[in-house]
């Protein structure tokens, strides 16, 4: 997948079935974020044009109305699309960042409402604090400002010390925030359905020794090439086959332009055998160590 | 080989789960059918079972890959369904909220010491002397409510109807915003181990007392409380239900008992959300009510009725509603 790979995090599921989710890292959240805080702010600026022409119309209600719409807005836009959505928000499905709860069961209104609500403590607070430290108290002697100031700071700031990035809100709520799963099927390489290249027999057959040489590491490593698209493909290909018949001592060599053949038919041939292998208790992960003779 | 047939023989299946995740993503679960409905978890945990399998017996990347990424999305499908709204409202009300702050009632409890603790010392400590009062209350605060001011001054802010009638519903939810925004940083605050909220309260408690005392002394004690508690009693319990949620949040991080820390949190955080949910529909209430009610019902029987029935209204509320039934 071209994604960049990300941090993992098991979750088992009710059926106890552990999920891989890859955790958002914090760029994806800060952009995710600023997307719905620039949502947040072109919403707030249109209901306070329609909030003065409503009270220019119908005096007080207007107002009571408009002050309504602006509390509910600040305080449960997050927690109305986290629960709605699926877990999204418009700047999170925008990203494609999805909150699952932590330990696999259902993402509930509470736990949502609960991660959104320390958004206010961790975000707003510091913000108001950096700008305009006055608001906070003209009482308050200088040094008490810096410390709260920076106790803020140590809020705002915990995604970047965890291992799961988890903000104050997700260790309240108990959630995660997740990449979006987004895979396809591809055909199976060794699948003798629809390309007829591979639905030919194999060309080229290979000996148990030579098979029991790569491990599944180097079998995946192959697979990745195998369905690579690019400039570079033809050129890899050539190059991995030709260390492949070096390891194997693959005679006669095979031409260059059968090298794809050759390595289709190798693939096939190495998951059969290492599959049987697992069937029968024996993973083997890396290839052999080389012997020299 | 046995991966491919595996591949073979579920593929149907896969592929139908993830045309109707497809239609779920874009629309909602109502976009099915209900023949589609009731297929939906079947093929969920077909999938699931596919995975297990694909993982054991399985090298091909791609198919563990595809599988993975088809049972987290369907997970989300199945597990992310909601109530429709008035049920889930119902449920919130009937039975979550009430036995969710029962099983807050030790921090409550906490949460009212503290507060009454403050209120008792803003009243002892003003009542012995006068000018200990411009430290406990501060000046904007005040709102030019301080012992300098006469005593028709201060009678005249409990009996206020300069307010024009039009803006009472403005002025209502101008309280109830700002009093949920104070209410939801106070349970945030949590956090911090629980101290912000004893601070909060405790000091909030002074600032009480204080104008208590204020009032006292110039023998407006009986008209101070009859013009606080119609919406006090509802507006104090909403600020004492965030102050316990906050310090159950504090005391998860302070005293994990049994489970960790971390689980602990999720636990009592979920809770405290419960709570302060809730405490923000008490103080749209309160807000209502000193809003309007106040400024328009002079009665001193008239509002202390007022305070005593949404006292007992509460105290109905939060000992009798949600129980499970006893059979």
């Amino acid at each position: 997948m071209a994604a960049p790979r990300g941090r993992v995090r098991e979750v088992v599921t009710p059926e106890g079935v552990p999920l891989r989710w890859t955790l958002a890292d914090a760029g994806e959240r800060a952009g995710a974020f600023l997307i719905d805080l620039l949502i947040l702010m072109g919403t707030s600026i249109a209901l306070l044009i329609a909030t003065v022409i409503l009270a220019g119309v119908t005096g007080g209600i207007g107002i009571a109305i408009g002050l309504v719409a602006f509390f509910i807005l600040r305080t449960f836009y997050f927690t109305f699309f986290e629960s709605r959505w699926k877990g999204a928000t418009p700047g999170k499905r925008a990203v494609r960042l999805r909150v699952v709860d932590a330990h696999g069961g259902p993402l509930t209104a509470e736990a949502v409402f609960a991660r959104n609500l320390m958004r206010e403590v961790e975000f707003f607070v510091p913000l108001v604090a950096l700008l305009a430290p006055a608001s906070l108290g003209d009482s308050l002697p200088g040094w008490a400002r810096l410390v709260s100031l920076g106790w803020l700071l140590v809020f705002a700031l915990l995604p970047l010390f965890n291992r799961d990035r988890l903000r104050p809100g997700d260790l309240v709520g108990g959630t995660l925030v997740v990449r979006a799963p987004r895979a396809l099927l591809l055909e199976d390489l060794s699948g003798a359905r629809t390309s007829p290249r591979a639905a030919a027999a194999p060309q080229y057959r290979f000996t148990r020794e030579q098979l029991d040489i790569y491990g599944i590491y180097e079998l995946q490593v192959l697979e990745e090439l195998l369905r690579s698209q690019g400039p570079v493909r033809w050129e890899s290909l050539r190059a991995v086959s030709d260390k492949v018949q070096a390891k194997l001592r693959w005679q006669p060599p095979v031409s260059d332009r059968d090298a794809e053949r050759f390595l289709h038919d190798f693939y096939t041939a190495q998951r059969r055998r290492l599959e049987q292998k697992m069937m029968l208790g024996h993973r083997q992960e890396r290839k052999r160590a080389t012997r020299r003779p | 080989m046995k991966s491919l047939e595996f591949r073979k023989e579920r593929e149907g299946s896969w592929m139908e789960l993830e045309s109707l995740i497809a239609r779920v993503e874009a629309g909602s679960l109502t976009t099915l059918s209900a023949a589609e409905l009731s297929r939906l978890p079947v093929l969920y945990r077909a999938t699931l079972s596919s995975l297990s399998v694909a993982r054991a017996i399985s090298l091909d990347v791609n198919v563990v890959e595809y599988l993975e990424s088809l049972a987290a999305r369907a997970y989300v499908c199945v597990y992310g369904a909601k109530r429709p709204a008035l049920e889930a409202a119902r449920r919130f009300l009937a039975e979550r909220f009430p036995s969710t702050v029962r099983r807050l009632r030790r921090h409550l409890a906490l949460a009212a010491a503290l507060l009454l603790l403050g209120t008792l010392t803003g009243l002892g400590l003003t009542t012995t002397d006068p000018n200990h009062y411009y430290a406990l209350v501060d000046e904007d605060y005040a709102q030019g409510r301080t012992p300098a001011s006469t005593t028709e001054e201060l009678r005249q802010v409990l009996y206020d109807d300069k307010h024009p009638v039009d803006l009472l519903g403005a002025f209502a939810m101008y309280l109830f915003t700002h009093n949920a925004k104070v209410g939801m940083m106070c349970a945030a605050f949590g956090f911090a181990a629980g101290v912000p909220v004893m601070l909060l309260l405790f000091s909030n408690g002074l600032i009480l007392g204080a104008f208590a005392a204020l009032y006292q002394e110039r023998g407006l004690g009986l008209d101070f409380w009859a013009w606080i508690l119609p919406h006090g009693v509802t507006e104090l319990l909403a600020v004492l239900l965030c102050g316990a949620a906050g310090l159950a949040v504090g005391e998860s991080l302070l005293f994990p008992g049994r489970h960790t820390r971390l689980a602990n949190l999720g636990r009592r955080g979920r809770e405290a959300g419960v709570v302060v949910l809730g405490a923000v529909l008490m103080l749209l209430l309160a807000g209502l009510v000193e809003g309007i009610f106040r400024q328009t019902v002079h009665n001193v029987p008239m509002r202390l009725s007022v305070a005593a029935l949404s006292a007992l209204f509460w105290a109905v509320y939060f000992t009798t509603v949600g129980r499970p039934e006893t059979t």
